[in-house]
């Protein structure tokens, strides 16, 4: 029986991680425990203690812990995605190897992506559990978020490839973390209800796919979550990793077979 | 495919990377068995060639059949059954050796069980054996390049692809993986490779093609290449600086060509003792006067030319 070719890139994917998980988990955990303690504990005690009243009957930190569970996943999928695919084609050479099998590089890139949606999946799980310690889930439905997060993360990872692949140097990458990863971590409506935003930047975050997973995310861990509108966003989230997919597979294509 | 038809064949094969044409028509045929060589400067067009029988980089023009194939649209089977030793390596660094045959063979589908079987033979084969279970990172460059010829052989290929296998590494271990590789030519593997070193070629080649700026220069055995293109003999006089530029017009009649370096005079002939005798005759002293055969080295520099390529 033979097993799909993404797979059997996945599969070398899994053993790298085999050797790195340890240290891995520990910066899974790290990244909650850092967040929540820091803002939803302290900030967070604050905000309840005046009643701002902006959070739908929760808590401030049951409100920002799904929000930051689907941000980290975008962190670290594009951090997965930068600097490991660039290496995978400069430095390390993984791909260029693996292209010399019957491995194509549509192949290489879903079983990529795949790994990524792996430990994004395993990353929210993570942080839903540390959440859970905090205090910050109220239900077991919140679950459900984790995957919503896991698509997220997919949603920033898929581009992310395409753009490194595309790339010769990674001076790019510490640019783009700093002036549009941070600014959309800082204004998706993560830590303050979009509402709060000037009604001319509202529509950048209704465009861009962390404020979909962020909100989604929420609206499960709430409880709310339902109809149209969880569709829409699961749409948008998807529209982002297919367009993200077939970039990626072009790039790869142009680099591996030219 | 018939067993007689070429593993590989060429006919026009062109490539070109938008206004550059870095392969330029060529034809050659390897049959099954053969030991055959892409010899050239930088350049040349070798490692483009080379990628087009991979089946990892399209033909512009031409056509090209692998193992009775087109890459254009068999490309996977087509690498399914060769195996490639890059130019520069491709070893996962982080795993260990034997992870490394595992994780690749992987990549053909090879169930693991299997794969641990090769594994132990092809490092029994390569001398990897003690290294086994080692990361690959602290590995000398010669066992690295062992391990990614282990590493290509995972499939077991009909067809091996070798892009400069030596280069870079040490004389102990250039011929640790000569031996190796003369062995699977022993065994019966065709092996194809690239190479600018004139005595791999020599060592390793049945058969070799010359090329220079994307074209076949010239083509044969090392030995009908070295009777085609050179002397037998060469005689090297060396001169004090500045005194190349003596008059040898006294062996003129047994010279098929004189070659004038900086630091020495080259004099092509058949009977070298002749002409050492004639410029003593002549008067000439050089400061040292070697004869040697003709290598493969003096028919590259004549058609290649001594022109630094950059």
């Amino acid at each position: 029986m033979s097993t799909p070719a993404p797979v059997r890139y996945l599969e070398h994917e899994l053993t790298v991680y085999r050797r790195l998980w340890r240290s891995s988990l520990v910066s899974s955990f790290l990244s909650p425990v850092l967040f929540l303690a820091a803002i939803g504990g302290t900030v967070g005690r604050a905000i309840d203690r005046h009643g701002v009243g902006h959070f739908g009957g929760a808590s401030y930190i049951e409100w920002l812990a799904p929000g930051l569970m689907a941000a980290n996943a975008m962190q670290v999928a594009i951090q997965e995605c930068f600097h490991p695919v660039l290496g995978g084609f400069k430095w390390t050479r993984t791909f260029i190897g693996a292209a010399a099998t019957p491995l194509q590089p549509g192949n290489i890139v879903t079983g990529r992506l795949t790994w990524v949606g792996l430990r994004s999946l395993l990353l929210s799980g993570a942080y839903l559990l540390v959440a859970a310690l905090f205090g910050a889930v109220t239900h077991l439905g919140a679950v459900w978020a984790v995957p919503v997060a896991a698509l997220t993360g997919l949603a920033f990872a898929a581009p992310a490839t395409a753009w490194a692949a595309t790339r010769d140097r990674d001076d790019s990458f510490s640019s783009i973390q700093r002036f549009a990863v941070l600014p959309l971590f800082l204004f998706s409506g993560v830590f303050f209800p979009i509402s709060q935003l000037p009604a001319v930047l509202r529509p950048l975050a209704y465009l861009l796919p962390l404020w979909h997973g962020v909100v989604l995310c929420r609206a499960i861990a709430l409880g709310h979550a339902g109809g149209w509108a969880a569709v829409g966003h699961v749409a948008v989230l998807v529209a982002y990793i297919a367009a993200g997919t077939v970039a990626a597979v072009w790039a790869f294509d142009r680099r591996l077979h030219s | 495919m018939p067993p007689d038809e070429p593993l590989v064949l060429a006919r026009g094969l062109t490539k070109r990377f938008g206004h550059f044409t870095a392969v330029d028509a060529i034809d050659f045929s390897i049959a099954r068995g053969e030991s055959f060589g892409f010899l050239g400067p930088n350049g040349a067009g070798k490692s483009s060639t080379m990628r087009m029988v991979a089946a990892v980089s399209p033909v512009t023009a031409g056509t090209l059949r692998i193992l009775g194939r087109d890459p254009a649209t068999d490309g996977p089977s087509i690498r399914a059954r060769i195996g490639v030793v890059p130019q520069e390596d491709s070893l996962d660094t982080e795993l260990t050796v034997e992870e490394n045959l595992i994780v690749y063979g992987r990549y053909f589908d090879l169930p693991r069980p299997l794969l641990r079987e090769r594994a132990a033979a092809l490092l029994d084969f390569v001398q990897l054996t003690e290294r086994a279970h080692d990361q690959v990172e602290p590995l000398s460059g010669g066992m690295k390049r062992r391990l990614t010829i282990a590493r290509a052989l995972v499939n077991e290929p009909e067809l091996l692809l070798l892009d400069e296998p030596t280069t870079g590494l040490d004389p102990q271990a250039r011929h640790l993986v000569w031996d190796r590789l003369y062995r699977l030519k022993q065994q019966g593997t065709t092996l194809v490779l690239t190479t600018h070193y004139m005595d791999e070629a020599e060592q390793l080649c049945d058969r070799l093609v010359v090329m220079d700026g994307g074209r076949i220069v010239a083509e044969g055995t090392p030995a009908a290449l070295i009777r085609e293109h050179s002397t037998r003999e060469v005689l090297e006089l060396r001169f004090p600086p500045g005194g190349q530029d003596v008059d040898l017009g006294a062996i003129d009649g047994l010279a098929s060509r004189i070659e004038r370096l900086p630091d020495r005079v080259l004099i092509y002939t058949d009977d070298s003792d002749a002409a050492l005798a004639r410029v003593g005759t002549a008067g000439l002293e050089p400061v040292a006067a070697l004869t040697r055969r003709s290598t493969l080295e003096d028919v590259f520099l004549r058609l290649t030319g001594r022109q630094l390529v950059d």
